[in-house]
């Protein structure tokens, strides 16, 4: 039988098919989940696609985080239950406190898509399981708020705590402190990432096929539980 | 402010109205008073005077436009053609394509962010009013000089708009051109393409007809943007309290439109609509009298009814207000609790405001007051049609007699120094600044973008089935012979598509010129028509619409004649596309096509301020060939790339910077074969053990072909001329974060 996962569809959000597609790929089924209902039916893990849900005009990810969804994610987070934020959804992850820190308008100012070396620092987390530490892949960037920005104390925090994820190599596109490209929370079940793994999964349409891993990942921690 | 009703009106048939200012002619305002046997009410003379626009009834050019039809080549993969709100195609497997561009060019001078932002917003909603899910958009543009003030106002401002609505919309940017030209300071040209994809089954229509269905307005809350020239109505009455300047350019909601494509789908999906019409230029105006005029010709409209976010708005300005994210939908009333559901789970304002009438006229009611009557064929499509003068510039016999020189390199230095030259010139300079602030990758079917030869993108995951499409114009060429400038961009456009892999299926344009009151632009603009009709019908191609854009000048000085023209292909298999970047070493490179070592309008020449004195001369036949050679070939082939500006030596470098793979070639008369822009050429690379296959195609095609090289290594070497990647890569990437910050 195949798992379960969520799709979460905000107004506003874009990548959502896309993330679909790459949870199909990666041999699960995806399932649609809508803003407005808080029922997960039944799935076993969730995507916060890319997007400008709500239009972003607030802060970016601060209206979704009060859609109905987001308090069962919320809460089935807390229990361990796998949420992997894209772009959008990883500011949507910060605003609703899942993950800390704040996401800003890229240094330069300008929206940027570009095919972005990462390289991947903790292999420990329910999506990054299927790396090799210290990996390098190249995904799409694509956003105009990616920057990570967080105090002093929470950076030391989530560097002793090998909780930076994946870092930007060769190119510092936005200005994100230590070059942090993700992070996870404590206990690696939510993963927060700006790059678009979901746009990283057949050669004839992205850079690589590297992003499809955070997806197996997530499918083969599903499958030892 | 007194209501002028249908009543009033023919009470006072004397009272004095502001048709004028409203840029209507004596002449035009005596027919409307005619066509209603009364004076109009001021809500009908401003709907007349929307309508009746250049930029709506189109009048100067119809005359011109309709050898489209006339000499229309017949295509039986033409479902929808010329009239509806964009054409639709057929590329088999039961899907269909539309695909149209359009012109934001005042606008975006006026209010570049706002301007470029609202002509991405009207294309896509033209494009969702077929039925079609919005799948890619591209944008052509044209600059004043590079290094000028006000480029670095306007340019960034533009890209920005682009990108920010385009990208918070979802929707791919896959192409289009910058170039630079002093002609268009003051005039840029910011043009929009965007297509979309449907089943056969889910085309639809602008009508409205049927007893008793109901008119819907849904979308954005009308309110006081766009509202031009209606404001002369409004300040001739209205007292010094109330808002009466309001701005001319719309300003977009992305996240409004985001919504109302999602929606609208869904609707579409539900088969819900009888006929749809957005709300562009014109707004309720045109879509009230498009929609009636095109079904049975009755209308009831209560006016009161539409949703305002400024409730001071009067009759006159709601009807014309061009509010984006807005659409006019018809409905059958048994399917309007279901409509409204949809519009409800979305978050999107509906309302009914009318309903389908038997009668044959446009009514519309304030209050219960009557403000028009009219006859909707009227004010949609019998607005003034011009017949204007043309001359033949004086300036086209004077450059033909004229003789330019050049300076041409000679040794290997001098040739270095020129190709250093040309590739960091803002017209072939790398675009990446720009490309890179706009989302190619979204919906996750981008399977070519820019720089490539043409966008592609996936239609169907499992048959592979993928569409390309490309737009070109050369404006200068179209300033030296306009007729033989359109051929050659539509020969361009289709060489670019067969380039990518893909056959060329259908074209679009948009045809952006100076005043049409000047005979000379008037001349430019006819012979452009007749030239890009002839070719269409030669190359055996459907016009499925198109735009114009007049008034683009300053003065007395008109832009270049600038015609965009945009081709859709089909490719069977995406996967089997041909990407232009040269992928490994050791191939050997072939130019397929011949040259005539002509530098008129071409990038070099330009460069040292000459534009030449004739344009090539457009040779179909063979542009044909070169287009069966290219599809036949394409399994051979492990690269192609197109050569037009900045000829041979721009296509060298873009395709050996495209995967940093280097190249040495061989020239004679070595100047003339770089810079040259003889069109009908394409640069290939294929394995040495596909020699006889790609001699026996230039035989079959009659195509000559020269194999000028090799792939590999880290230089480009030109005869004795030897650049380094990194050189190529310097020049050619610093020129716009230097212009540009």
């Amino acid at each position: 039988m195949s798992f379960r996962v969520g799709v979460v569809t905000f107004p506003g959000s874009l990548d959502d098919r896309d993330a679909a597609r790459a949870v199909e790929m990666a041999g699960g089924t995806a399932v649609p989940l809508f803003h407005a209902s808080d029922d997960l039916k039944e799935v076993q893990a969730v995507v916060l696609p890319g997007g400008f849900s709500y239009g972003d005009y607030l802060r970016c990810g601060a209206i979704a985080r009060f859609a109905p969804i987001m308090n069962s994610i919320v809460t089935a987070a807390s229990h361990g239950f796998p949420v992997l934020g894209i772009c959008n959804g990883f500011q949507v992850l910060c605003e609703s406190h899942l993950l800390p820190g704040a996401l800003t308008r890229n240094s330069n100012l300008h929206f940027l898509c570009r095919d972005q070396k990462l390289k991947i620092e903790n292999t420990n987390t329910v999506w990054t399981s299927g790396f090799k530490p210290g990996q390098e892949i190249v995904i799409p960037l694509k956003n105009g708020e990616g920057s990570f920005q967080c105090d002093d104390e929470t950076l030391k925090m989530l560097e002793s705590e090998g909780r930076v994820i994946a870092r930007y190599v060769d190119f510092d596109p936005n200005g994100s402190r230590n070059l942090i490209a993700g992070i996870s929370n404590e206990r690696g079940n939510v993963v927060g990432l700006m790059p678009h793994p979901e746009h990283a999964i057949e050669s004839l349409t992205g850079p690589s096929t590297d992003g499809l891993t955070f997806f197996t990942s997530a499918l083969q921690q599903l499958v030892g539980r | 402010m007194a209501l002028d009703t249908v009543t009033i009106a023919t009470q006072n048939p004397d009272t004095t109205q502001p048709f004028a200012e409203l840029g209507l002619k004596s002449d035009e305002y005596a027919r409307i008073k005619t066509i209603l046997g009364r004076r109009p009410t001021s809500s009908e003379l401003a709907m007349y005077s929307v309508m009746w626009s250049e930029h709506c009834s189109y009048k100067s050019s119809k005359v011109h436009l309709k050898q489209f039809g006339e000499k229309a080549f017949k295509s039986d993969a033409l479902l929808v053609g010329i009239g509806e709100n964009a054409g639709v195609v057929d590329i088999g497997q039961n899907y269909a394509i539309t695909f149209k561009i359009e012109s934001h060019n005042h606008p975006s001078f006026i209010e570049p962010y706002q301007g470029a932002a609202t002509g991405i917003g009207g294309i896509v909603r033209d494009i969702l009013t077929m039925g079609a899910r919005p799948i890619a958009v591209m944008d052509p543009l044209r600059f004043g000089l590079a290094d000028a003030p006000d480029t670095r106002r306007v340019l960034p401002g533009i890209v920005a708009g682009i990108g920010g609505y385009g990208n918070c919309l979802g929707l791919p940017n896959i192409g289009g051109e910058i170039v630079f030209d002093e002609t268009y300071a003051g005039n840029p040209l910011v043009n929009a393409l965007c297509v979309g994809v449907m089943k056969h089954e889910d085309i639809k229509l602008a009508t409205a007809h049927g007893t008793g269905n109901l008119v819907v307005l849904f979308g954005a809350k009308t309110g006081g943007d766009g509202i031009g020239g209606v404001s002369v109505l409004a300040s001739e009455t209205f007292n010094a309290a109330k808002p009466t300047k309001r701005p001319s350019v719309q300003v977009g909601d992305p996240f409004a439109e985001k919504v109302l494509i999602e929606c609208c789908l869904e609707i579409f999906k539900a088969d819900l609509v009888i006929g749809i019409q957005d709300l562009g230029g014109a707004g309720l105006s045109c879509a009230t009298s498009e929609l009636a005029s095109a079904g049975s010709g009755g209308m009831q409209i209560n006016l009161e009814k539409v949703p305002l976010r400024d409730p001071s708005l009067s009759p006159e300005e709601i009807l014309m207000s061009e509010s984006q994210e807005r659409m006019c939908a018809i409905v059958a009333p048994e399917k309007i609790k279901h409509f409204m559901a949809i519009c409800k789970k979305w978050d999107v304002t509906a309302t009914v405001i009318g309903e389908v009438t038997s009668g044959e006229r446009l009514h519309i009611t304030f209050n219960g007051e009557l403000i028009v009557d009219v006859p909707p064929r009227t004010v949609a499509h019998d607005g003034p049609v011009y017949n204007r003068p043309i001359k033949k510039p004086d300036y086209v016999d004077q450059l033909a007699k004229s003789t330019f020189e050049v300076p041409l390199p000679t040794d290997a230095d001098d040739v270095k120094a020129a190709i250093l030259k040309l590739i960091a010139s803002p017209n072939i300079a790398d675009k990446s600044w720009v490309t890179s602030q706009f989302d190619k990758y979204v919906q996750g079917n981008t399977v070519l973008a820019q720089p490539e030869d043409s966008g592609l993108i996936r239609i169907d995951e499992e048959t592979h089935l993928g569409v390309a499409v490309s737009t070109d114009a050369n404006a200068r060429w179209s300033y030296l012979d306009p007729y033989e400038g359109a051929k050659l961009a539509l020969a361009e456009s289709c060489r670019n598509i067969a380039t990518s892999g893909a056959k060329p299926l259908a074209v679009t344009n948009c045809l952006n010129f100076g005043s049409p009151e000047d005979p000379g632009v008037m001349w430019q603009f006819a012979e452009t028509v007749r030239g890009l009709a002839d070719a269409a019908l030669e190359l055996g191609l459907p016009i499925t619409g198109g735009n114009v854009s007049f008034y683009n000048q300053t003065g007395s000085v008109a832009i270049l004649p600038t015609p965009v023209i945009g081709v859709l292909g089909v490719i069977q298999d995406v996967r089997k596309r041909t990407p232009m970047g040269i992928p490994a070493a050791d191939l050997d490179l072939y130019v397929i096509g011949k040259y005539n070592g002509n530098l008129s309008g071409s990038e070099w020449a330009y460069l040292h301020g000459e534009i030449g004195n004739a344009s090539p001369v457009a040779d179909l036949n063979m542009e044909k060939r070169l287009v069966n050679f290219l599809l036949d070939g394409q399994p051979i082939f492990e690269s192609a790339h197109d050569v037009s500006n900045g000829g041979l030596a721009a296509t060298l470098v873009e395709s050996v910077l495209k995967n940093k793979i280097g190249a040495r070639v061989d020239l004679n008369d070595v100047a003339n074969a770089l810079f040259s822009e003889t069109p009908g050429r394409v640069l290939v690379a294929i394995k040495s053990s596909a020699t006889n296959e790609i001699v026996s195609l230039a035989g079959k095609y009659q195509i000559p072909i020269y194999k000028i090289g090799t792939t590999g290594g880290t230089d480009l070497e030109i005869n004795q001329a030897v650049i380094s990647i990194e050189e190529l890569s310097k020049a050619h990437t610093e020129t716009f974060p230097k212009l540009f910050g």
